[in-house]
């Protein structure tokens, strides 16, 4: 199992060992780590904290599109947890109870999605736009339009503090990861959230409790969402309804795709994603080191996602296969991947 | 029995008159040429966004990079226009031109590498943004006196109201796209895409044609409507129109299209435009509701009118299908 682990996330790991030799190249100090004042310090500790909010979204979202859907509304979900979890924190209740009442907020979330995907039968993309719209304001509602300051030292630790040396939001991301991916290959689960994602149709004549299943993933990705709300808050020690997680739900979806999981669902992994997701935050973190002007961020950015999308697309990966199966003269010919490309141009939306 | 997309207009139709006649009981200046000619000039520019989504969501996708384009059409506009002394109708073509080269350019991504559209243009929104930037990152006035020109273009309704020649350029696009939807054989390709990609090949539609098409439409229209910005706010700025896309996108949803595409009218766009921007005009005329209240009307009313269509969808196609209708199809 581990080795067929290595071999799907081979890609992702060779792709992130060049982003982090590249950060190399143009600051020769990156690999350095070293420990003060009772916590590690050091670049890569950088790109592991600061990819905290990506990854622990990239879990949820893996889920949600192996089921063939999209959850749009993350990025409004943080923003509703952190105000939740400002407004009780402010009101006087302690960062426990705050951390309960906002991953509440994100389950809640979750279940609205989830219902409106599996009973009402919308389409996942429409379903979530709703809440990616309302939502914000939803958490202004909660703000009263301020950012919401707070001094809680409990609730700030969660985003600014660490845990044995290391920062908080890495232990916390790490071990939701590790979580989620025992939980999912270690029982049947994650192989049922596949056969949804790939029929869901004969999935339920095959005994499967889609609907049930179906809410489940969208609570995963409200629940994951929350915390991620909580550290972008806490880190800040503030929320700020209307920038907390923006355009994060993208970042998160591209995590998954460049993690090489399917948007037609089917499946996944959510090891390749935190992977994506570390990639997307290295890409920063070179753009940064480099001292380009920060202008070009974006171009860079969507340069490198285009490679990276044109390297891993159906059709490529089809000329590569044939022009293998052309070079080595042992296989003729591949029979049975023309007709799969040509299902993905139909079943493709 | 009536068709349910027909009904779904009509629905959305009635909701904007229903609203505006609420709106104007309770504030009587409300039914004033002024508060009209002000909604068409000041959604102007989401107007003609909408209806290039309209064409790309009837096809079957989706455009996320429109509010980029419209924010790099401001820059380059203002940049171009400072730093050469090209005519502004110089500048326009080029510009329309780049973005609807920019829209065929995605569009042949999505088909020829057979990846998914909202993947692509994600690509592409980060693309066009950073482009902005590059281009200037502070917000570049324009001061051609061409631009005066075109301003002062107005049509005084009695009452008050100045039409204004944006908000006529918004509503010459709904009727153009209305004949070419209904009218061309390219709008029933258009169709046929977004009803069923592989029916529509074994019919004979030019898919990659019409898919290519599709996004340089939206692409173009996006950069029609950042002329139209830069008219309407006289400078560039590469922050500005960010999350236009979702404006769009629920514009075209309450209109009564589906998200799936292949069915749903240019016209109900044209009406599910008005109807949020009237939910802006009507939270001016309140004066104490804050602003993010039309974030949290506007995702009620899209989630009431996707349940709506739910209902239509089952009213008309009960006994007909076993219910193993699937719901992950997106």
């Amino acid at each position: 199992m581990i080795g067929a682990t290595f071999r799907r996330v081979l890609p992702q790991l060779i792709i992130l060992c060049v982003v982090l030799l590249l950060n190399f190249a143009v600051f020769p100090g990156f690999f350095h780590i070293e420990f003060q004042n009772g916590r590690l310090f050091g670049n890569l500790i950088d790109v592991l904290n600061r990819g905290a909010p990506v990854a622990l979204l990239s879990i949820g979202m893996t889920l949600v599109i192996a089921t063939k859907g999209i959850d749009l509304s993350v990025g409004a979900v943080m923003a509703i947890a952190g105000a939740v979890a400002a407004s009780v924190v402010t009101g006087g209740g302690g960062w426990f109870t705050a951390l309960i009442a906002a991953l509440l907020a994100g389950l809640a979330a979750g279940l609205w999605n989830g219902v409106l995907v599996a009973f009402f039968r919308v389409q996942p993309i429409v379903a979530t736009l709703v809440l990616m719209v309302a939502g914000r304001g939803v958490a202004q509602l909660i703000t009263e339009g301020k950012i919401m300051t707070f001094l809680n030292e409990g609730l700030i630790h969660l985003g600014a503090g660490t845990i044995l040396g290391i920062p908080t939001p890495i232990v916390i991301w790490l071990a939701m990861g590790t979580l989620v991916t025992l939980v999912v290959r270690r029982t049947a689960l994650g192989m049922l959230i596949e056969a949804i994602g790939i029929n869901e149709t004969a999935s339920r004549l095959a005994g499967i409790n889609s609907r049930v299943l179906l809410v489940t993933v969208y609570l995963v990705s409200g629940f994951v969402a929350a915390l991620a709300g909580v550290i972008v808050a806490a880190d800040i020690k503030g929320a700020d309804a209307n920038n907390a997680g923006l355009w994060m739900e993208l970042d998160a979806i591209l995590a998954v795709v460049i993690g090489g999981n399917s948007l037609l669902g089917g499946r996944f992994s959510i090891v390749a994603s935190l992977l994506g997701a570390l990639i997307i935050q290295s890409v920063n973190s070179v753009i940064l080191l480099s001292g380009m002007p920060p202008e070009f961020n974006l171009v860079i950015k969507a340069l490198i996602i285009i490679v990276i999308l044109v390297i891993q697309s159906p059709t490529v990966k089809h000329r590569l296969y044939l022009l293998r199966a052309k070079a080595s003269s042992t296989v003729s010919d591949a029979p049975d991947v023309a007709p799969k490309a040509q299902l993905a141009k139909e079943t493709r939306s | 029995m009536m068709r349910s997309p027909r009904l779904a207009l009509y629905i959305t139709m009635a909701t904007f008159v229903l609203a505006f006649l609420i709106g104007g009981s309770q504030y009587p200046t409300m039914f004033s040429s002024r508060v009209v000619a002000n909604l068409l000039t000041d959604n102007a520019f989401l107007g003609l966004t909408a209806v290039g989504m309209t064409f790309v969501i009837l096809s079957g996708g989706i455009d996320l990079s429109v509010g980029s384009v419209i924010a790099f059409s401001g820059v380059f506009l203002a940049v171009i226009l400072r730093e050469t002394g090209i005519h502004p109708l110089v500048a326009f073509a080029l510009l329309l031109m780049i973005t609807t080269a920019f829209g065929g350019a995605m569009g042949s991504i999505i088909h020829y590498l057979e990846m998914p559209p909202f993947i692509v243009t994600l690509a592409g929104m980060f693309l066009m943004r950073g482009l902005a930037y590059v281009l200037s990152t502070d917000s570049v006035p324009i001061t051609h006196p061409f631009y005066d020109t075109i301003q002062d273009v107005v049509w005084k309704a009695p009452g008050g109201g100045r039409f204004r020649l944006i908000g006529g350029i918004m509503i010459l696009a709904y009727i153009v796209a209305m004949l070419v939807l209904h009218r061309t054989r390219f709008g029933r390709n258009v169709y046929a895409l977004g009803g069923s990609s592989a029916t529509a090949r074994l019919m004979g539609v030019p898919i990659a044609r019409t898919t290519i098409t599709v996004y340089a439409i939206g692409g173009g229209l996006a950069g029609l409507a950042g002329i139209v910005y830069s008219i309407y706010t006289s400078a560039g700025y590469s922050l500005a129109t960010v999350g236009v896309e979702l404006d769009a996108i629920a514009a075209v949803v309450i209109g009564g299209t589906l998200l799936t595409g292949g069915s749903g009218y240019v016209a109900g766009t044209f009406f599910g435009i008005l109807i949020m921007g009237l939910i802006q005009t009507y939270i001016v005329f309140d004066g104490t509701l804050s602003s993010w209240w039309t974030k949290i009307v506007i995702g009620g009313l899209l989630f009431a009118f996707i349940m709506l269509q739910k209902a239509l969808g089952w009213a008309t196609t009960r006994g007909r299908r076993p219910a193993s209708d699937s719901a992950t199809q997106s």
